[in-house]
């Protein structure tokens, strides 16, 4: 089925990131990972904080993305992400001091911490550490 | 008459000059061409925004929104955005006074100014005119971030209807040479730029459309914004490279000037001793 890919754009107001045919993806959705697979019905969804991973022939490739939406059609996939890194553009030591940062926010507790945003940069701290470590086994393999 | 000394100091510090604003000329260059480059790759971010938002308007029954709700404009918010740093021509000069003539216009409105930029922030500070909020020194390290706090401050003073309207004026980057200042209405949303473009597919819907399209609407502001922060950035950099362009030439021209004038003053004192020496000789 190598004539039959999907065609996935990942775009962030700042630049495009990914533009290529894959042969399978998956999304961070608002309900959960969904998987797409050429010939998808269409579907449009919200885009939390995750990462997305696709396939092109036997090479998967990795991201951490932030917040979005994603629409779905049978050939196309269109990723619109506040923020879409490949995995070996991930700088691990920034990201494991924000996570630590995130941590002793909300250990700290008090009543001037916000919690809800020390748990979301909590939570892309933890997916960005988990892509770059994937770009670096990929790459060591 | 300025005597040779004075004119080789003159000539050695236009020199100075003229290597400075050579030097802040190729750093322009070279700014430009990122600037260039960034302004390139926002696009399809702002196209594939504005194609799903098409998409889910032409889903919904009722397009309403509060940042699309149009009310007589009595309270207006002004963006004005010039640069932090001058030195680049007209540029700020441009904006200020096309923000002045829009004031002029709307005096039977109230203007609030939002002010983008330290050299406008500066100059309206010093005229006293009331400055709602302002965010300076940005342009150094802009980002989307930027675009997302200022955005934020329009929509909030938007939905809480403590304006009517917003509009912005910034320098739109025609070519590297030349600018443009344009004025254009922010808020409200104009529904015409939010029509279907393209063949209606059936979705399946993991939240409404509503949900989607009121979460996705203020994206659109922000990536208004984002572009004319980014068309700022760039035409700054085009007009600080022409004047500094300007002022290398300008500063050639005066070392040329200078130095013929300084040939002259040595002639006319080689000439004189030589006729002293003469005139000493002939007695």
């Amino acid at each position: 089925m190598t004539d039959n890919r999907i065609e996935l754009t990942i775009v962030t107001p700042e630049r495009a990131v990914v533009d290529e045919a894959v042969d399978e993806l998956q999304i961070p959705g608002s309900e959960g990972y969904f998987g797409v697979l050429p010939g998808h019905a269409p579907l449009f969804s919200e885009l939390k904080v995750g990462e997305v991973a696709y396939r092109r022939g036997d090479r998967w490739s990795f991201l951490a993305v932030a917040w979005g939406f994603v629409e779905v059609q049978p050939n196309h996939v269109r990723i619109l992400a506040e923020t879409a890194e490949r995995a070996h553009e991930i700088d691990l030591d920034r990201a494991m001091r924000a996570k630590q940062r995130a941590e002793e926010r909300i250990a700290r507790g008090g009543e001037d911490v916000d919690y809800g945003r020390a748990l979301v940069a909590l939570e892309r701290a933890l997916i960005r550490i988990q892509v770059a470590r994937k770009a670096h086994h990929t790459a060591s393999a | 008459m300025p005597s040779l000394l004075d004119i080789r100091r003159r000539i050695r510090s236009v020199k100075n000059t003229q290597q400075l604003t050579k030097a802040m000329k190729t750093v322009s260059a070279a700014k430009l061409r990122r600037a260039q480059e960034r302004v390139f790759s926002a696009r399809p971010y702002a196209e594939q925004l504005k194609r799903v938002l098409g998409n889910l308007t032409a889903r919904l029954e009722d397009v309403s929104h509060p940042l699309l709700e149009i009310r007589p404009e009595e309270r207006i918010l002004f963006l004005v955005i010039t640069a932090d740093r001058g030195l680049c021509g007209a540029f700020n000069a441009n904006i200020i006074r096309t923000a002045q003539a829009f004031i002029r216009e709307h005096q039977t409105q109230t203007t609030h100014l939002m002010m983008v930029g330290r050299k406008g922030r500066d100059f309206f500070r010093r005229r006293a005119a009331p400055i709602r909020s302002e965010f300076v020194n940005i342009f150094s390290r802009l980002d989307y971030g930027h675009a997302k706090d200022i955005s934020e401050a329009i929509i909030q003073a938007y939905t809480n209807a403590e304006v009517d309207a917003v509009y912005m004026v910034y320098n739109e980057f025609k070519s590297v040479i030349q600018q443009r200042v344009v004025v254009e209405k922010v808020l409200p949303l104009s529904r015409a730029d939010l029509k279907e473009t393209e063949p209606r597919l059936d979705y399946i819907f993991e939240q409404s459309p509503q949900e989607i399209f009121n979460r996705l609407l203020p994206r659109y502001v922000e990536v208004q914004v984002y572009r004319a922060l980014l068309e700022s950035a760039a035409s700054e950099h085009g007009a600080r490279m022409a004047s500094m362009d300007t002022a290398t030439r300008n500063a050639g021209e005066m070392i040329d000037m200078l130095t013929l004038n300084m040939n002259r003053i040595r002639q006319a004192a080689i000439t004189r001793e030589i006729i002293e020496v003469v005139s000493g000789a002939g007695v």
